[in-house]
């Protein structure tokens, strides 16, 4: 099992304005990154699961290779500071993807 | 072009939020065309745009401005701030320009400031509903003509063009109300002939200072030079570098798509773009392109009043409490609901934010059953008066604190307050009303400018 906090160096959450919230997961190096997005480690179905949102709600899932990084952008539940809402900035709401293994073997 | 290249200084990620100026002095060693910061963010909610009140300090702006408008005027290089104030309404530009004024005098710089403001009429909001010239981001936005007509403030994000002719009237110090983050950085490069796409996208980067840096900092400086065909971007302290990493992941930051970058006018199409690492400092950067639109659309961004808040903080420690806390907290709730039968039930919020089981991440907490040991609950009564939060902030609070649950040892009260008092009148709540789209004919209509000197000795 590859544990995703052993081949990323930042795994982050923020808004994308009030109504949205991005999770970046940036890999320690172009290798780590092309083998997850080559094998879709990190997918829209992945992401709805994980946050327990409609698969509707998950409005992409982009890796940016400059950056060797995978984005994913998810509807906010509440919108920010909106009654009930629990992180006006959205910067902590990364903490489930820390948990993500992937059984990946090495291929040929 | 003027000239080949321009530097382009900005010294802190918002204004307000400090820079070393050791750091700042190596900026100005490398003599800058023009210093622009963004005072602005939406990230720290609707409170602030709703109450007019800007969400930096008074005494750390000035301390920026002090040493920003000093250099300014010794090097005599044009200065911008952008978003004005925190969320760039009237109220908060106001409170920019009379810091600005107070430094000019004190500092002795005579200076040609223009303040442009970025409110928007509601008459304006409402007669562009009509007209269908008025679309949300978030398309379920119901009751747009409400959220109009009960938004304290509205406001646009101005793109370059309303500072481009500010400075074009000679003004040296541009204040503006809320702009596009990156305007501020890309108005004197637009002017002067220089890329669009490319100053837009040095313009993103630059306004979070050295966050795009390693280590990163929201409170240090970083200088961004433009060419005709790239640019480059190197923190002035040398305790920090510029990584390809750190600054490509600076690219993802806070966005939705890093390719598409939508902003007044047109968008960033990132997906040509080429970072190189220069050497152990720099970056280099090329290959952005500005895509113009069809129609010119202004992001409008407002907020309402929805209430009044109270809050209490308790910590809960016995285990029986603990293993019981979602029935014992409706059980409170339900003898709160009773004992106010007489209010209307919609006249007030009660909110339990449970930390140490779901308090940060709420609906979106995949953990089920935590097993902690102690546990910090936060009351939250908001109602449609403060007097009426009050009421149901303290009596929930009572409740919590004797009630009487199966299984209870510890009789003598179910929660430890770190305060007396124990609860905490939040004030006036808003939340975002307006997150629209205005289609304009022309980009500066709805930023009138304003010019005058200050800095007069008498």
């Amino acid at each position: 099992m590859i544990r995703l906090v052993d081949v990323a160096t930042v795994i982050r959450s923020k808004n994308a304005g009030p109504y949205e919230l991005t999770l970046d997961v940036i890999f320690k190096d172009s290798t780590w990154f092309r083998r997850a997005r080559d094998r879709a480690w990190i997918n829209e179905e992945l992401i709805a699961r994980l946050y327990g949102v409609p698969r509707s709600d998950v409005f992409a899932v982009i890796p940016f290779e400059p950056a060797n990084a995978i984005k994913a952008t998810i509807r906010r539940p509440r919108v920010s500071a909106a009654i009930g809402e629990t992180d006006v900035y959205g910067a902590q709401q990364h903490a489930p993807l820390l948990s993500l293994e992937f059984d990946d073997v090495e291929q040929g | 072009m003027a000239s080949n290249e321009m530097k382009i200084l900005s010294p802190t990620a918002i204004l307000g939020y400090g820079f070393p100026e050791e750091s700042f002095a190596l900026g100005l060693q490398r003599k800058p065309d023009v210093i622009a910061v963004d005072a602005g963010s939406s990230d720290p909610g609707p409170y602030y745009l709703g109450a007019g009140v800007s969400f930096t300090d008074r005494s750390a702006v000035m301390r920026d401005l002090t040493i920003i408008l000093k250099a300014a005027r010794d090097l005599d290089i044009p200065v911008l701030v952008g978003s004005a104030g925190g969320s760039g309404a009237s109220p908060h530009l106001a409170w920019t320009l009379d810091i600005v004024k107070e430094v000019c005098v004190s500092i002795g710089y005579h200076a040609k400031v223009a303040a442009i403001d970025a409110d928007v009429p509601r008459s304006t909001a409402l007669d562009a509903l009509s007209k269908g010239t008025l679309t949300g981001v978030i398309p379920e936005q119901e009751t747009v003509e409400k959220a109009i007509a009960e938004s304290t403030y509205i406001v646009g994000q101005m793109g370059e063009e309303p500072l481009i002719a500010a400075l074009d009237s000679g003004a040296r110090v541009v204040v503006a109300g809320r702009c596009y983050d990156p305007a501020v950085f890309a108005a004197l490069p637009i002017l002067e002939g220089f890329d669009r796409g490319l100053a837009l996208h040095l313009g993103k980067i630059l306004e979070c200072a050295a966050i795009a840096a390693l280590p990163g900092s929201g409170s240090d400086c970083m200088m961004g030079t433009l060419a005709a065909d790239y640019f480059v971007l190197e923190p002035t302290s040398p305790s920090r570098v510029c990584t390809i990493t750190s600054v490509a992941a600076h690219t993802l930051y806070e966005k939705s798509d890093p390719y598409f970058l939508p902003g007044p006018g047109g968008h960033l199409d990132l997906t040509e773009t080429r970072f190189e690492q220069l050497d152990a400092r720099r970056v280099k950067v090329s290959g952005s392109r500005f895509v113009p639109s069809d129609g010119y659309r202004i992001k409008l961004e407002g907020a309402r009043k929805v209430g009044y808040r109270t809050v209490s903080i308790a910590g809960v420690r016995d285990p029986v409490f603990i293993s019981r806390i979602d029935e014992i907290l409706a059980g409170v709730r339900a003898r709160v609901a009773d004992n106010f039968s007489h209010v209307a039930a919609d006249a007030y919020s009660l909110l339990f934010h449970v930390y140490g089981k779901n308090g940060v991440m709420g609906a979106l907490e995949p953990v089920r059953n935590p097993a902690p040991h102690e546990l910090g609950i936060v009351i939250e009564a908001v109602a449609q008066t403060q007097d009426l939060a009050n009421t149901i902030c303290s009596f929930t609070r009572s409740t919590a604190l004797h009630f009487g649950y199966e299984g209870r040892v510890s009789t003598a009260g179910n929660l430890a307050f770190p305060y007396s008092p124990s609860d905490f009148k939040g004030g006036e709540v808003y939340e975002f009303s307006l997150y629209h789209l205005l289609e304009v004919a022309d980009p500066t209509s709805l930023f009138p400018i304003r010019t005058f000197v200050v800095g007069d000795a008498r």
